[in-house]
């Protein structure tokens, strides 16, 4: 009985990780889409110098991190996939969450401080721990985003166009 | 201290350059947070605990930054960079660098 249940866990710990894991993903994407909307009037660029005729007030620099891991089905078909090489599907979806809630997070946190605009924005990932090649162990991966945050002065904001933000 | 990570402070002019300015922490989540982290690794999605404790040690290396900026007499610091290594297994370094600088 005991072995049974033994060879019993891996399909059901395999099947409720995919489950799980993939409502969880459908969900981020939602929120993902309210925080994006919410945090649109904060302006984001990748470039540092400001065109003539655009007066800053007040900077800070402004920092947005997230930890975010695979779950464990599509640790796993990764691993089977990275035999053959190719493009790895499963986590581009990862990335991309990760990227976007960074970003949130930094716009937000320009928000609290009082300004409008981030400048100078950049991206960076990188690997916590390295999953074991058996798939367990942690595997998480870090982006931070991070910019300088600015007031724009009164009336040189009309210039730059409607909407606007970084696209990850 | 202003921080920023432009070349320049925006909206100021930089008078005096006092060099590089660093500051670095490694930090390693205590047994509990490994564990919740370790269940939430099977479903995958967000390891909240390590997001604040990045974010927490993030902000400590910046901390002893500007204080070495502050030591220098500077009021600002430009070109602020950050790296992340991972030293061991579940201990990760947090550093953060720049150029200090007098702005008017």
């Amino acid at each position: 009985m005991v072995e049974f249940s033994i060879y019993l866990i891996t399909p059901v710990m395999f099947l409720g990780a995919w489950i799980t894991g993939t409502l969880l993903e459908r969900r981020h994407f939602q929120d993902l889409l309210r925080l994006e909307s919410g945090a649109r009037e904060i302006l984001a660029v990748t470039i540092e110098e400001l065109p003539n005729g655009w007066e800053v007030q007040d900077c800070d620099l402004v920092i947005g991190n997230v930890v975010i891991s695979q779950d464990y089905f599509k640790r796993i078909v990764a691993s089977i996939k990275g035999i053959f090489g190719g493009r790895i599907g499963v986590y581009e979806p990862l990335l991309q969450r990760a990227r976007r809630e960074a970003v949130v997070r930094m716009k937000e946190q320009a928000r609290i401080h009082g300004h409008d605009t981030v400048i100078n924005v950049r991206i960076e990932t990188s690997a916590l721990a390295r999953a074991r090649s058996d798939a367990k162990g942690t595997a998480g991966v870090e982006v931070l985003a991070f910019g300088t945050a600015v007031t724009l002065r009164a009336g040189s904001r009309a210039s730059i166009g409607p909407g606007g933000g970084v696209l990850v | 201290m202003l921080i920023s990570n432009t070349q320049e402070i925006p909206g100021k002019t930089v008078v005096e350059f006092f060099g590089v300015v660093s500051g670095s922490t490694v930090r390693a989540k205590h047994i509990g947070r490994d564990i919740a982290a370790g269940l939430k690794n099977v479903v995958g999605g967000e390891l909240r605990g390590y997001t604040e404790l990045l974010a927490e040690a993030r902000g400590e290396a910046i901390r002893r930054m500007s204080y070495q900026a502050e030591e220098m007499g500077a009021n600002a610091i430009v070109n602020v960079r950050f790296a992340t290594s991972s030293v061991a297994q579940g201990a990760a370094e947090l550093f953060a660098y720049g150029t200090a600088v007098r702005v008017e």
